[in-house]
């Protein structure tokens, strides 16, 4: 989800309501149309829960809305789209068509792309909002949609980056090439002088907002830029905009360029932009082609403003849902959402169009989810599915169950500690190399606490007895989960273990308590004490235990884990006083 | 135990008093210390009714250490007089006595004696009466025998003044006869003895009444963790409702069966490396089914099977990174993928494990959490049989507002048609992490008072048994 914060006012003026609505009614409508009103709030009063109170003390009064838009759903991140929405969705409003016109003195603005751009960043897309009238409300929401849009859509400026600029200030035909940083230079947004993209670089460093862009294009030898016929400089995508084209206020004639990695959703974002804003045009929802002429030659006219046409039956609408109605009101709730739909005579077919708008609309099931809201998801009759089934445990969760229930009766206190650890925990801190654990290293990790997935449950429950120093002794702790050990034999390389570990902690090592803990678990398990067939153990050396004692455990024959008393220099290193011994065994040999 | 003797005589006493009798009372008559007698009287409190005794203080003079010698050996101006001869006492002979000095001025005062100053050698010192009365004595001995009631208030002021006397409050008991008073105290037992039961003794005998007022012994018990009984419910409800487990002891997996196969696009947020822990070793998986693995690659890059596809380049190498599970669902892929590998049979599968996110920490997340799972496939379910089991479900755990923690919804055509599902099956799913339910239910804050090894043992041993639907 993606959240939209706006005045009610203004949706209230937007949505031509002269009577107030309440913000019940408000917060109904949104849950009827799919969203949620997450926040009636003020810029004082956010401002107040970020920071303080003193901090709050001027800003405004006036209540904002927050709402919750679903993250595909681009048409709805800003109010001009919120208020269409509802609108159609209320049947006050039929959904305006967009349409794509000619320049009326005959040629298209033309965006010329080189074959440089192809080492950083191939694609572009343009389109021109003709005689547009801005007010500072209008402007506002022009600029927030496009960060809204950076932020997602874009994944901050990756894939796609907007740039809008005076057409008036500027004439093309325009060029988007790529060069060296050291040549490009201009006077970026915002500046009062000259700087090249290599100065421009370390200037941003420092910026709280820019800084972020930078990495998409610092590595690579050249870095994208738009000139006009005249050799201004228009933007550098994805970092920042020429001074000389910044829009204002004032602006009649926006042109729009999108460059991107991905041409999909540079269309996407174009489509966008214009079919929100050409509302503010002299020719509603009307907006000016732009050619682009790609590096073979080809041209391609945008923006595509594409309605697309699927064909599903009424029936099946009905039964995705499960419900009842008839094709003609399956149509109508289609049409309320913004999706035009008409029958087409043949049997219960309806045909549905897709707006521009709609790009998050890639298959039928998006029309039956779009139906469905329409509908009301409170409205539909609840079902249980009809087959008959028969419920099975996973055998090793079976074993965990049964064998947790009888180890807390025997006195030990089950404890839930972390799957991830540090080499440490498993490596030096228990007198072993890392790379003798067969331990799978994660490549990202925030902190050392996030190094690599455990390959013993042992860490854990030490670390749980140096918080709980102040517990009175002794300490009878277990835990029975899984740790990951790397085994080619498996697709992705790894494999968990189920474990059961126990450890005993007082003022005595209480060997014979764990031993006893193990006889009893061996008990539990049905193997007897046997060489051979039942189990036995025997000495073995292990430098996570004392010289001496320490001994393996072994089931028909096969080492199936470790007791003992733990090394000082364990103990010590997990920042314990006490002596203590562990238990550690392997729990699947017994399925 | 308090002295028997002292408890039968206060007992004899207390048959014989008309009202009662007064601990201190009874302590100097009995020669014993007041404590004695204390004694006995909370020995006889702790036996029922037999006695009651009210605390009472009362104030009293005594003697101080000067008044005691005083009254043995007389007033300093008594003993000034009794030592002077008929031929007089040189002054400064008497002044080296040691209750000289004092006593002088006050003989001279009550006008005993008298002070020669022409004789030569120095003043000398005549008494100037024949006889005195030592009434400071007899004052003291009175309130030594008790009888300071005799003496009239200014009287002890004075005495206290000169630090003779001084006044103590005492702590006493009014003992009176209680309700099952008797002299003869039988012996209480404290508890029943295997040979009471055996001889029968236990019928005569009768027993110290239990405290019921204090706390039992602490067990020396083991004890399961919160979150882990908290699974075992919700293991118990999908069984009840008849789905099967499946197996999620996998925690590593790759990023086609976590993202791909469930038609996540390569370029979505959730697989940055700010949101998905990536493994460096084992860092890739190489083994998928071939077939399908281009299906997905179909259906991500140009659609297909209805679907527009994301229209982007779908890479093999974001597919075989490995990750740790962001989501059990990778699980369910790979269960769905197995299904449509055979005969299709509707099924109901469930999963509670971890899973792990490489997020920023904060009071409700930790970069490992459980992950609870509901999956049905089967012919033709509607978003209708969707809220039907999901409704079913939260009924169970008591509070239809969970549904809140969760999500729901239906696996897209362009994930289950890829995998070779028939046409005509839906599969509907849902999931909720394990500790926001467990964390709202039992009123923890901070998610780090439920798991880990910072828990505080203490909310484990004090925890309570779980019952989600009360």
């Amino acid at each position: 989800y993606v959240w939209i914060l706006f005045e009610r006012d203004l949706y209230l003026i937007n949505s031509k309501y002269y009577k107030i609505m309440s913000d019940e009614e408000f917060d109904e409508l949104c849950f009827q149309f799919g969203l949620e009103l997450d926040e009636i709030t003020s810029e004082k009063e956010l401002i107040s829960k970020e920071q303080n109170d003193s901090k709050a003390a001027g800003a405004s009064d006036v209540i904002l809305y927050k709402i919750d838009v679903p993250a595909n759903r681009y048409d709805l991140l800003c109010l001009e789209g919120l208020v269409r929405g509802l609108q159609v969705f209320k049947n006050k409003l039929e959904a305006p068509r967009y349409v794509r016109v000619s320049p009326v003195s005959g040629q298209p603005q033309k965006l010329i792309i080189t074959k440089e751009t192809a080492a950083v960043r191939p694609y572009a897309v343009a389109a021109v909002l003709r005689d547009i009238t801005f007010t500072q409300e209008r402007y506002d929401s022009f600029i927030e949609l496009q960060e809204k849009l950076h932020q997602n859509i874009c994944r901050k400026r990756s894939i796609v980056a907007i740039g809008t600029h005076d057409l008036d200030t500027t004439s093309g035909p325009f060029t988007y090439t790529a060069k060296p940083p050291s040549e490009i230079c201009f006077q970026p947004l915002n500046q009062t002088k000259e700087f090249t993209a290599t100065e421009l670089m370390s200037l941003y460093r420092t910026d709280s907002h820019l800084k972020h862009y930078l990495h998409i294009i610092e590595d690579k030898p050249v870095y994208p830029v738009i000139y006009d016929s005249n050799g201004i400089v228009l933007s550098m995508p994805p970092i920042i905009n020429g001074d000389h084209t910044k829009i204002s206020l004032k602006t009649k004639n926006v042109f729009i360029e999108c460059t991107a990695t991905d041409l999909t959703k540079a269309k996407v974002v174009l489509d966008t932009l214009v079919t929100m804003f050409s509302q503010y045009c002299s020719q509603p929802f009307t907006v000016e082609e732009a050619e682009v002429v790609y590096p073979d030659g080809k041209t391609c006219l945008y923006p595509e403003l594409p309605y697309r046409k699927e064909k599903l039956s009424g029936e099946f609408v009905n039964r995705k849902i499960g419900i009842n109605e008839s094709t003609e009101t399956v149509a109508q709730l289609l049409t309320r959402m913004c999706l035009l739909s008409k029958l087409t005579g043949v049997g219960d077919q309806i045909e549905v169009e897709i707006p521009p708008t709609r790009s998050d609309i890639i298959h039928a099931c998006d029309i039956v989810e779009d139906a469905a809201i329409a509908y009301g998801f409170n409205n539909i009759t609840r079902t249980t599915p009809r087959s008959y089934t028969v419920a099975t445990q996973f055998p090793l969760n079976k074993l965990t169950e049964l064998l947790r229930q009888d180890v807390a009766a025997a006195g030990f206190t089950e404890v839930l500690t972390f799957a991830l650890c540090s080499k440490e925990d498993v490596g030096d801190k228990l007198g072993k190399k890392i790379s003798e654990t067969g331990a799978a290293h994660i490549s990202n990790p925030k902190t050392a606490e996030f190094q690599v997935a455990r390959t013993t449950l042992l860490p854990g429950l030490l670390k749980t007895i140096a918080a709980n120093k102040k517990m009175p002794l002794p300490l009878k702790l277990f835990e029975i989960s899984d740790v990951v050990l790397k085994d080619k034999s498996k697709d992705v390389g790894a494999r968990n273990s189920r474990r059961f570990c126990a450890v005993y902690y007082n003022k005595s090592p209480g060997f014979e308590v764990i031993h006893g803990l193990m006889d009893r678990t061996m008990q539990l398990l049905g193997v007897k004490p046997l060489r051979g067939e039942g189990y036995h153990i025997q000495a073995a050396e292990d430098s996570i235990f004392f010289p001496g004692r320490c001994a393996e455990i072994f089931v028909d024959g096969k080492s199936v884990g470790r007791l003992g008393v733990l090394h000082p220099n364990v103990v010590t290193r997990f920042e314990l006083t006490m002596p203590c011994s562990a238990l550690e065994m392997d729990i699947e040999p017994f399925l | 135990m308090a002295d028997t003797g002292v408890v039968e005589a206060l007992l004899l006493g207390l048959e014989k008093a008309e009202d009662g009798v007064d601990s201190l009372e009874l302590s100097s008559s009995l020669g014993v210390e007041h404590q004695v007698v204390v004694g006995a009287v909370k020995s006889l409190q702790s036996v029922g009714e037999v006695i009651s005794a009210e605390q009472r203080s009362s104030k009293h003079w005594q003697l101080t250490e000067e008044g005691v010698e005083i009254s043995e050996l007389g007033s300093h101006e008594a003993r000034v007089f009794e030592c002077i001869p008929v031929e007089g006492l040189l002054q400064s002979e008497l002044m080296k006595l040691p209750f000289g000095k004092i006593g002088f001025t006050k003989a001279m005062s009550n006008k005993w004696i008298r002070v020669d100053k022409t004789s030569e050698g120095g003043p000398l010192i005549f008494r100037s009466v024949q006889t005195i009365v030592d009434q400071v004595r007899e004052k003291l001995l009175n309130v030594l025998n008790g009888k300071d009631a005799e003496l009239e208030e200014k009287e002890k002021s004075e005495l206290k003044k000169r630090r003779l006397l001084s006044e103590v409050t005492v702590k006493s008991y009014w003992i009176t006869k209680g309700s099952s008073f008797s002299t003869t105290i039988t012996k209480q037992e404290t508890e029943l003895t295997p040979e009471m039961i055996v001889s029968g003794n236990w019928k005569d005998n009768k027993f110290k009444p239990y405290n019921f007022e204090a706390m039992g012994v602490p067990l020396d018990c083991g004890h399961l963790h919160p979150l882990m009984k908290v699974r075992t419910q919700f293991r118990q409800i999908f069984l009840e409702m008849g789905f099967t487990e499946m197996p999620t002891n996998n925690f590593i997996e790759s990023s086609f069966w976590n993202f791909d196969s469930l038609f996540q696009p390569q370029q979505h947020p959730a697989r940055d490396q700010h949101d998905t822990f990536f493994l460096s070793d084992p860092a890739l998986t190489l083994d998928f089914p071939q077939d399908y693995l281009q299906r997905v690659k179909k259906v991500h890059t140009e659609g297909g099977f209805g679907s527009q596809g994301y229209k982007y380049e779908w890479k093999v190498e974001e597919a075989q990174k490995n990750i740790l599970r962001t989501h059990t669902t990778a699980v369910s892929a790979r269960m769905l993928y197995k299904l449509a590998q055979q005969k299709f049979t509707p099924v109901k599968y469930f999963s509670i494990d971890r899973v792990f996110r490489n997020e920023t920490l904060d009071a409700t997340h930790l970069a490992e959490f459980h992950q609870i799972e509901g999956v049905v496939a089967d012919y033709d379910l509607t978003l209708g049989d969707l809220m039907g089991v999901l409704h079913q479900f939260f009924t169970k755990l008591g509070l239809e507002k969970w549904v809140e923690v969760g999500n729901s919804g239906v696996f897209r055509p362009e994930m289950l048609l890829p995998m070779g599902l028939p046409e005509d099956v839906s599969v509907i799913a849902w999931g909720l992490s394990l500790e926001r339910p467990t964390m709202i239910k039992y009123g923890i804050n901070n998610i780090r008072e439920l798991v880990g090894h910072k828990v505080n043992l203490q909310m484990v041993y004090d925890g309570p048994i779980c019952r989600l639907d009360t």
